[in-house]
């Protein structure tokens, strides 16, 4: 075990990171340790100091699991990057660890060498036992080739609180605040910012635990300070952030934020039906906390409640919009069957979680892509998007009710647990620079019929209300120009063809792909979703080994850009890395009879770059 | 252009579609749209106003025969679609048309929420006590005992009242009726227009070719005055060919008495209520059965409680005061934010 004095910054950072210009980082501890909250807040900081960040919260599905076990064991990991962080990284440089637990679940994760920074005051025999630790590890030489760096915080932030007045339960909460003192003082950053963040949250609430975070916070800078423990991490680490303005933002604020702009943009209101479900409802959270928006939230009695309240909704003339995740998802199908008969437009979010049935709630896959696409009765066809990183959930929120009401269709946009609660720096954009989103309600009587068709074989929407515009729509099939019921044979495979056409020509709506690398030759790397950073990384590194590889992220998943058939071609191997067992594969080799390599993931973690690049060196 | 709407007079021929009628000659759901299409033009709403919503079922074809707007839609899931559009737009009169399958087995859990919400719809349950549309299999309104296409042995489902399990989930306007009793379909289906909050109607409906003669002993000639009640607010309850019977309450049991025998006067009968604070009557009613008590028709229970879409609106209406409309610009901008020169 390394002895307590001076690191070097390169010892922190450079020669320990694939990417010389960040480092990553992990706080750990038990799910009662507040780690969500520290490094939301050290993100947040470092945003502010124009570092770019990219977080990733892993907590138990347990709301507070039995102190120091290790089911228990809460993380939060972040990097910090000069610019384009993109991930939350592979392997932590450093990790914060607040409990035996915490390292024992840890420490294989982190790199060789990594900086532990341990709360060796939890480290009590009861605590190790829980762990399932013979010895102590701070003792018995299992740290060595690490640089860990024990203090005490638990007895640290007692004493900076003896006379606080608080009791010993609530000093103990305060020792995350220490923690962050540490970090603060360790990456350059003054206290007072986070000091007047720690007031407008607690001081209403409770002036006394306000005042308590706030010593414990000066207590672990001042101490980090005056023992001289660390050196700042890295002096190549230099923030360079575009200008503008940021804020930080997590995917499923972002989205929630995407589709307000949506309902203003188009001057049409939101209503939102939902059932709360992990990790989707926090979309539910934000947007019910607006109501003076001409927003109208609904908390229904069950899923389907949810999408049938928003498919009302959206029969009633205002934008119609349900949230979930997998399982809610499994029970909104027939009702996505019944938006798609109705020609209504309906947004339908499936913020994915590892499955099948509740699998791993908490935890990120990908693995709903060919439910999203296919999973209804009937043909019965509907458009899916997907988000790449929590700011790009913004664009999709927005672009989703964009199609949706242009082609008067349920659209369904996918992101995932990972990055609906990761968050990153994000510019804020001008209000005026957002593109408009045009929609008209019919309203003319004359010659009206409820399923005639516009160019983009959309059929008119209506409120009603409308005089003169009284008619029927239904999930039963219906003739291809009264709109009445009709079983005709002919008509139905007409109408099938119809929607199945209207849908494709959503393909003309889809931006020329962009590829990023050569334009055509050995290797190209297709992704979709929460894995763009990996990829994106991956590919960066594999130049760095002379290795040129080309990379295509997809956006529109159903349908899919009509210029991607060509770019395939243009490529010996076609490489699709995906946190499922291959779902893209499928349909790409479907849609375009091409052979493609999956790479697939299911162990509800974001791929790390060491493994697609791995991939990648094996096929380049 | 002309400033003055002329409000057109509307008649019962203006509600009525080009639609042919799809049911059965002969079923109870025909007398049930006729009293419908006769109510909405005497309720002074423009016909672009309402929208009738229904799920599956016979029942549920309703709105494809009312000149209004319409939405037939997945089986169950009525309520739920309505309540979406009601709270969008709560200036819209909006009725579900329904069967004892759709709002009871599958749609169970949405039926009893809108009655606990109290939002605006009105509910009209078509109760023929069988699956019709799937061609008869039983409901959970089915009888013991009943022979149906899947318990040809007889029914061992125990039923439930839908009238007793609206009041139980807390419905402001509770009421049954009987097809072939026009009047008092007529009466309540009024009532449940002009009813705030949500508005449930049960009709027992003859479906004559699944489950004929359900109803019979409460609407033959022969034996209804003895077999049923109608509910009349603030009067006790009598019934009986010649007016003579009446219920009383023992302890918390009812039980028929005849008026004039054994000193009993009117004064000693169970007196109708339909403002009691509470569903504690209406659901006594409701479990009046027959052939020991007489089956009440009319309304059981119409009392003034906070409507959803109302306090939905208020509260909405008091946090755009303190915070003045939204503005995209100020939420964009919000939360702990940072310049990078
Ligand atoms: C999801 C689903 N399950 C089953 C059915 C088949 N189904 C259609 S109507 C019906 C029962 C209808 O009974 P009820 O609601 O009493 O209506 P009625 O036909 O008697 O008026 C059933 C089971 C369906 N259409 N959808
Ligand atoms: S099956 Fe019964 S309920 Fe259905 S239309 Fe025929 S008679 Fe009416
Ligand atoms: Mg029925």
């Amino acid at each position: 075990m390394n002895t307590m004095g001076k690191l070097s910054a390169a010892a922190v950072v450079g020669q320990q990171t694939d990417e010389p210009d960040s480092i990553v980082i992990r706080f750990v501890g038990d799910s009662g340790d507040g780690m969500q909250l520290t490094g939301s807040e050290f993100s947040k900081i470092m945003g502010r100091a124009g570092f770019d960040f990219a977080t990733h919260p892993d907590y138990p599905p347990e709301i507070s699991a039995p102190a120091g076990t290790l089911y228990g064991v809460s993380g939060f990991q972040i990097k910090l990057a000069a610019e384009g962080a993109l991930t939350s990284g592979d392997k932590p440089d450093m990790l914060v660890v607040m409990n035996p637990a915490a390292l024992k679940t840890n420490l294989p994760d982190a790199k060789v060498g990594a900086t532990l920074i341990i709360n060796s005051g939890t480290f009590t025999q009861s605590n190790l036992d829980k762990a399932g630790y013979a010895g102590n590890p701070l003792e018995d030489g299992s740290l060595d080739g690490y640089r860990a760096f024990p203090v005490d915080m638990t007895g640290l932030t007692a004493a900076s609180l003896a006379d606080s007045g608080l009791s010993k339960k609530e000093v103990g909460r305060c020792k995350n605040y220490f923690a962050l003192g540490i970090m603060l003082s360790l990456f350059d950053q003054e206290p007072e910012v986070e000091i007047e963040d720690i007031k407008r949250k607690f001081a209403k609430k409770d002036p006394k635990i306000a005042e308590a975070n706030i010593t414990a916070l000066r207590a672990g800078f001042g101490y980090a300070e005056a023992t001289e423990l660390f050196v700042p991490p890295s002096q190549s680490l230099r923030p360079q952030s575009a200008p503008g303005k940021y804020r930080s933002l997590s995917g499923n604020q972002a989205t929630a934020l995407g589709f307000v702009t949506a309902s203003e943009k188009s001057g049409v209101p939101l209503f939102l039906g939902s059932y709360p479900i992990t990790p989707a409802t926090d979309i539910l959270h934000e947007l019910a906390a607006l109501k003076h928006f001409n927003i109208t939230t609904f908390q229904a009695e069950d899923e389907i409640g949810g999408i049938c309240s928003a498919i009302g909704a959206a029969y009633g003339g205002v934008l119609g919009l349900t949230t979930t995740s997998g399982p809610g998802m499994a029970l909104k199908t027939e009702a996505m069957g019944l938006a798609v008969m109705l020609e209504l437009p309906l947004v339908i979010v499936n913020v994915q979680r590892g499955g099948p049935s509740t699998g791993l709630p908490t935890k990120v896959e990908q693995s709903d892509l060919l439910q999203a696409v296919y999973g209804r009765n009937g043909e019965c066809p509907v458009p899916v998007i997907a988000a790449r990183s929590p700011a790009d959930c913004f664009e999709c929120a927005f672009e989703a009710f964009r199609l949706a009401t242009k082609y008067m269709t349920p659209v369904i946009l996918l992101t995932d647990g990972g990055i609906a609660n990761a968050a990153e720096p994000w510019r804020i954009p001008d209000v005026s620079s957002l593109p408009e989103m045009k929609v008209t309600f019919r309203t003319d009587p004359e010659g009206f019929m409820p399923y005639a068709r516009d160019e983009n074989l959309a059929r008119p929407w209506v409120r009603p209300g409308t005089p003169g515009l009284e008619h029927r729509v239904g999930g039963l099939e219906k003739d291809f120009s009264s709109g009445n019921i009709s079983q005709v044979p002919a008509n139905h495979q007409h109408m099938v063809e119809t929607r199945a056409a209207k849908v494709a020509g959503i393909a003309k709506d889809i931006p020329p792909t962009q590829i990023d690398g050569p334009s055509e030759g050995d290797l190209l790397i297709v992704s979709w979703g929460g894995t763009f950073g990996s990829v994106t990384k991956a590919r960066d590194a594999a130049e760095k080994f002379g290795k040129s590889v080309a990379h295509v992220h997809l956006r529109h998943l159903n349908p899919l850009p009509p210029d991607l058939g060509d770019i395939l071609k243009r490529y010996k191997t076609v490489l699709v890395p995906e946190l499922n067992l291959g779902q893209l594969s499928r349909l790409l080799r479907d849609a375009y009879l091409c052979d493609v390599v999956s790479l697939s993931k299911v162990q509800g973690k974001p791929f790390m770059v060491a493994e697609i690049l791995h991939r990648i060196l094996e096929l380049a | 252009m002309n400033k003055t709407i002329e409000l057109k007079v509307l008649s019962k021929k203006d509600f009525e579609t080009d639609q042919d009628v799809r049911w059965c000659p002969g079923c109870g759901d025909y007398a049930v749209l006729s009293q419908v299409q006769k109510l909405l033009p005497t309720l002074g709403i423009p016909r672009e106003n309402f929208a009738f919503i229904s799920g599956i079922g016979c029942s549920s074809r309703f709105p494809y025969y009312m000149e209004t707007y319409g939405l037939h839609s997945i089986h169950g899931r009525a309520p739920a679609i309505a309540t979406g559009l009601k709270l969008s737009r709560p200036e819209l009169s909006v009725w579900v048309a329904t069967g004892d399958g759709d709002a009871l087995a599958i749609g169970g859990n949405h039926f009893i929420h809108a009655m606990r919400r109290n939002i605006g719809l009105k509910i009209v349950l078509l109760n023929n006590r069988i699956y019709g549309l799937t061609k008869g299999q039983f409901s959970p309104t089915s009888i013991i005992g009943q022979k149906t296409k899947s318990t040809p042995y007889g029914n061992v489902d125990r039923p439930f009242s839908p009238t007793a399990l609206a009041l139980g989930a807390g419905a402001t306007f509770v009421a049954r009726a009987l097809d072939t009793d026009l009047p008092t379909l007529g009466n309540v289906l009024k009532r449940a227009a002009e009813h705030r909050g949500t508005a449930f109607v049960e009709v027992c409906q003859n479906c004559n070719v699944f489950n004929d003669g359900a109803y019979a002993t409460l609407t033959d000639k022969a034996t209804r005055d003895d077999t049923r009640v109608i509910l009349e607010h603030g009067k006790p309850i009598i019934f009986g060919k010649n007016r003579d019977k009446g219920v009383r309450l023992n302890g918390l049991k009812p039980e028929v008495v005849t008026i004039g025998e054994n000193g009993i006067t009117e004064a000693d009968l169970l007196v109708h209520d339909e403002t009691v604070p509470g569903s504690i009557l209406g659901v006594l009613l409701s479990q009046f059965e027959g052939p020991a008590l007489p089956v009440p028709f009319g309304i059981f229970r119409a009392v003034e409680e906070p409507v959803y879409e109302d306090l939905y609106a208020e509260q909405a209406a008091s946090v755009r005061s303190q915070k003045g409309q939204g503005n995209l610009e100020a939420l964009l901008n919000g939360g702990n934010t940072w310049e990078i020169a």
